[in-house]
Formats: structure tokens, C-alpha cells, sequence
């Protein structure tokens, strides 16, 4: 009976304002997306690390002919300093850190490089005027400083370049992307929020002649509130839910069709990823509306 | 059943109090007017007693319960023991007469076949048996407030507050209600009516109550309107 009246009570309530519900509904769909958007890019950094920390190497620069380095003042690296650096890293404090050494020549170096060359720079060159190195695989790529500080004053070593520097790039984008979503979502539900306060207080004031007589007739406060309560957060989490379908559809046709043939070794965010997003994104709306009516409910429905 | 021992109401400090040191008590089944101009503190008086307002000072008893000491999530509980009418009937004007009247258990969660039983019957006493589908719009002023009544009393509370139930209706449609007003009164329900209506007063020889700048000046039983006029 109660449940009843209650439900049919939000049902009423949510016709009789349909144009407030209405923007409740998309300004919590709006701001819901962005939020569950910065999760997503995060998501992504996490599934981005996890794949290409496992591929990248730390390259030690071996002095070249003609450096213009300090470190390589005295000349080209000799064979013999190759072999000690080799040794520190496979028979050295550090070998346990370290997974496998490659040695790349110039020869290999030149021909690495010939192949991603497209302007024909390589044609201006000789494989002697390319510098050969280490290449060294980690167990655990955060382990980079350590491998570095035992060879970089070596003699004989020109450089020693961390390749994750390379992501470091993307990742700052990627975290700038998830401050200005976060941003933009935070701006966003401010507006839910108070939305949401103004359709209570709209709807309690349409329903006064209602909540006057079951007060008077000593209806519980939880009756009288719980129908505008459950009007807010029926509005939000219909936003919540267009958000999770907009991120679903998203990511299913732009990363998961699109992105994902176009770039199959980069591992994407997919479809899981969003539904673990959605009960938070769903919490989130209800929370945001039941904050909502604890501001104003006391004031327009008193006992 | 309704004792005021030194009640006073202020409503904002310094100024002149709506109610000042009022001491009454009303016995259960007693009816009693409650008269005075404007601004007497009547209406202080009837909020005081359905704890809409608290006293600034002094102590309330009503329907066994000291109100200074209800805490606030008792207050609905409270309030099923007392029926209220106003001179604007409150009605829901979307709603049926029976279904106005069902709303007031419904809502303080009574179950269908209580509703069922009791909806009709109060109805009977009330005199509206066979318009239970009209429409608030469609009755004459008499008929809603016996709407209200019927509402007021459907779950039979022992105190019955009547805020100028006659205030709108012509004196020939008041004479009825008062008709209604006293049955109720003889089931034993103690009834409390604020009023103007100095000829329903002087007919019904009840006890009288008269409120003058927020102090008691009379308490008479079998009283009329204006002293002036004994």
C-alpha cells in the first residue's frame, strides 16, 4: 500500500515537472559521461603501462667515432670496455634486475634506422657514422635508475636513455585530458546538484496542499519526504544510465571497431572496462541526489 | 485531555507575546468554543495543541502526552490523535470524496480493507452517503467541509480541532455542520472550535473560551460569543 503510494506519488510527481525531470536528466547524463570518461583515460594509462612497460628497453649508448660528448673525449668505445660494461650488467650487482642484453651494431643500428627512414635521410649516411649499443631488457621496468647509475659513468658509455620517456609524452596528455574531464564533470555536477534542489523545491511546493494534510493527519516524515527524494534520484540515475550506454557505445564503436583496426598493438580500453565504471557512476547520481534533498527537503516538508 | 499550565508564545524576541501565561485544562468529551478577534492568539493556541509550534514558556499535556518533552519522530504518531478542520476545507481537488477521505489512512499506512470498512461508513455519519465519486468542485460549501470532517474524524481520533470550520458557509449550512459537529462530540470525542460565528455560539450554550491579546479573559461554561451581551 505504501510502496504503492509512494511509487505513484514520484510517477506524479515526475509528469507534473516532466521539464525539470527532464534537465535533471541530461545535465547528470552530461556531467556523468565526463566523469566516467576520466576514468576510462586512467584506465587506459593503466592498460597502456601494463602492455609497453613489458616491451620497453633501456638503450646505452656506446661512444661513436666522432662524439662530441664529454663522456666520450677519449675516443671510440674499445672492445674491452664493451665486454666490462657487458659483464656489469650480466655478471654485476645489477644482473639480477636485468632480463637479457642485446647488443646491437652499427650495422643493425643503420639498418633499424633505414627502415623507419621515409625522407631518405639514410642515403646521406654510412653504417659508420651510427652508434652501436645495449640494449637491455628489465624484470621490472620502474628499476630503470638503478641499471642506470651502475653503467652511466662507465667509459666507453655516451648515454643511457630511458625508453618509457618516450610515453611519458602521452601520458602527461592523457592526465591532462583526465584533469580538464574531471573539470568539466565537476562544473557539471554542481549544476545537477542544484538542478536537483530546484525540482524538489518545485515539486514540494506544487504538492504542498498534500504534504500539509499528511502531516496533519500524522503521516510519518519518511512518507511524506520519500517521494521527492526517489524524484531526484530516479532523474539522476536515468542521467547515470544514458551515460554508461553513451561510454558503452563509444567505446565499443570509436575505440573498439575504429582505434583498435587501426592500431591493433596498442591495448584499448574495452566494454568491461565501462561496466566497471557503472555502479560508480550510478552511486554517484544517487548520492549527488540524496545530497540534494537533504538540503532542501527539511525546510519545505517539516514535521 | 488538553491542559495548559503557564503557557506563553513569543514568536520573535522582544516582541509582544501571541499567547501570555495561559492556564486551562479541558476534560475528554467536553466542547468547547474558542472565541476572540483577530490576533487573540487562536490560532497560536491550536498550533500550540497540534505541536505545530512549541510554547516559549509553561508546560502542554495533551491526549495523555507532555508535549515540551515529544521529540520530533513522535509528532506524527501524536497527530493521529487529533482531527483538524480548517475554514478552507484543505481538500485535494484532483481527488473524490472518497478518495480524499482514503488518503488520510492511506497515507498513515492503513490497510485496504481497514480503508475499505471505514471510508463508507464515515461517510454515512457525515451525510454523503452516494456522492463518493463527486469531485471537491463539484459539492456546495457545506458538503466539502463535511468532506473535511469525515476526513478529520475517519480515523477516530479522540480530540477534534475545528479552526472556523463555519468561517465560509452561509448560516443555514452552519447550523448543519454544527449538527455534525455536536454528534461527533456526543461519541465522546472532545471537541475544540475556534470561532467568530457569534450566533452558533449563542444557540449551542457550550463552554466558552475567550482569547483577548493573548491572555485568558473568560472561561464559561454554557457561555455565549460577547460578554456584553449575558
Amino acid at each position: 500500500m505504501r510502496f504503492r503510494f509512494i511509487f505513484s506519488e514520484v510517477g506524479n510527481g515526475l509528469r507534473r515537472n516532466s521539464t525539470m525531470a527532464l534537465s535533471v536528466v541530461l545535465v547528470t547524463f552530461v556531467s556523468l559521461t565526463f566523469v566516467g570518461a576520466a576514468a576510462l583515460i586512467q584506465m587506459q594509462i593503466g592498460e597502456l603501462k601494463r602492455d609497453w612497460y613489458g616491451k620497453v628497453e633501456v638503450t646505452i649508448g656506446l661512444c661513436p667515432d666522432n662524439a662530441r660528448s664529454t663522456q666520450c673525449a677519449v675516443g671510440p668505445v674499445t672492445p674491452d670496455q664493451e665486454a666490462q660494461i657487458r659483464s656489469v650488467l650480466e655478471d654485476g650487482p645489477v644482473s639480477d634486475l636485468v632480463q637479457k642484453v642485446y647488443y646491437e651494431t652499427k650495422e643493425e643500428a643503420f639498418e633499424n634506422y633505414k627502415r623507419r627512414d621515409n625522407q631518405g635521410i639514410t642515403d646521406l649516411l654510412t653504417a659508420d657514422q651510427m652508434q652501436s649499443s645495449f640494449r637491455v631488457k628489465l624484470n621490472n621496468p620502474e628499476q630503470f635508475q638503478v641499471v642506470s647509475d651502475a653503467v652511466a659513468g662507465m667509459a666507453g658509455v655516451d648515454y643511457v636513455q630511458d625508453q618509457r620517456d618516450i610515453f611519458s609524452q602521452l601520458f602527461k596528455f592523457l592526465n591532462a585530458a583526465t584533469i580538464v574531464a574531471v573539470a568539466l564533470a565537476a562544473v557539471m555536477l554542481l549544476a545537477a546538484g542544484l538542478l536537483i534542489t530546484t525540482t524538489i523545491r518545485l515539486s514540494a511546493l506544487s504538492r504542498r496542499r498534500e504534504t500539509t494534510i499528511m502531516r496533519m493527519v500524522g503521516s510519518s516524515r519518511t512518507l511524506i519526504q520519500a517521494p521527492f527524494m526517489l524524484e531526484g534520484a530516479v532523474a539522476a540515475s536515468l542521467g547515470a544510465i544514458f551515460a554508461v550506454g553513451a561510454l558503452y557505445a563509444s567505446v565499443r564503436y570509436a575505440v573498439g571497431d575504429w582505434l583498435q583496426s587501426s592500431t591493433p598493438w596498442v591495448a584499448w580500453v574495452n566494454e568491461a572496462d565501462v561496466i566497471a565504471v557503472a555502479p560508480y557512476l550510478i552511486a554517484t547520481a544517487v548520492a549527488l541526489a540524496a545530497a540534494a534533498s537533504l538540503m532542501t527537503l527539511g525546510k519545505y516538508t517539516r514535521a | 485531555m488538553i491542559r495548559f499550565d503557564s503557557v506563553s508564545k513569543v514568536y520573535a524576541r522582544g516582541a509582544k507575546p501571541a499567547l501570555d501565561n495561559v492556564s486551562l485544562e479541558i476534560e475528554r468529551g467536553d466542547f468547547v468554543f474558542l472565541v476572540g478577534s483577530s490576533g487573540s492568539g487562536k490560532s497560536t493556541f491550536l498550533k500550540l495543541i497540534l505541536r505545530e509550534e512549541r510554547p516559549t514558556d509553561g508546560e502542554i499535556y495533551v491526549a495523555g502526552r507532555h508535549l515540551n518533552r515529544l521529540s520530533s519522530w513522535r509528532v506524527p504518531q501524536f497527530r493521529r490523535e487529533i482531527g483538524a478542520v480548517f475554514q478552507d476545507f484543505r481538500l485535494l481537488p484532483n481527488k473524490t470524496v472518497y478518495q480524499n477521505v482514503a488518503f488520510a489512512l492511506q497515507v498513515i499506512g492503513k490497510k485496504r480493507h481497514v480503508i475499505n470498512s471505514s471510508v463508507p461508513e464515515i461517510l454515512d455519519l457525515v451525510g454523503l452517503a452516494g456522492k463518493e465519486k463527486r469531485l471537491p468542485h463539484e459539492l456546495s460549501g457545506g458538503e466539502q467541509q463535511r468532506v473535511a470532517i469525515a476526513r478529520a474524524f475517519v480515523n477516530h481520533p479522540p480530540i477534534l480541532l475545528c479552526d472556523e470550520p463555519t468561517g465560509n458557509l452561509d448560516p443555514g449550512t452552519s447550523i448543519g455542520i454544527m449538527r455534525l459537529l455536536d454528534r461527533i462530540n456526543r461519541t465522546g470525542t472532545t471537541v475544540l472550535m475556534a470561532t467568530h460565528d457569534d450566533e452558533i455560539v449563542d444557540q449551542m450554550r457550550k463552554r466558552v473560551i475567550e482569547l483577548k491579546a493573548g491572555h485568558m479573559v473568560r472561561d464559561q461554561d454554557r457561555g455565549v460569543y460577547g460578554m456584553e451581551r449575558v
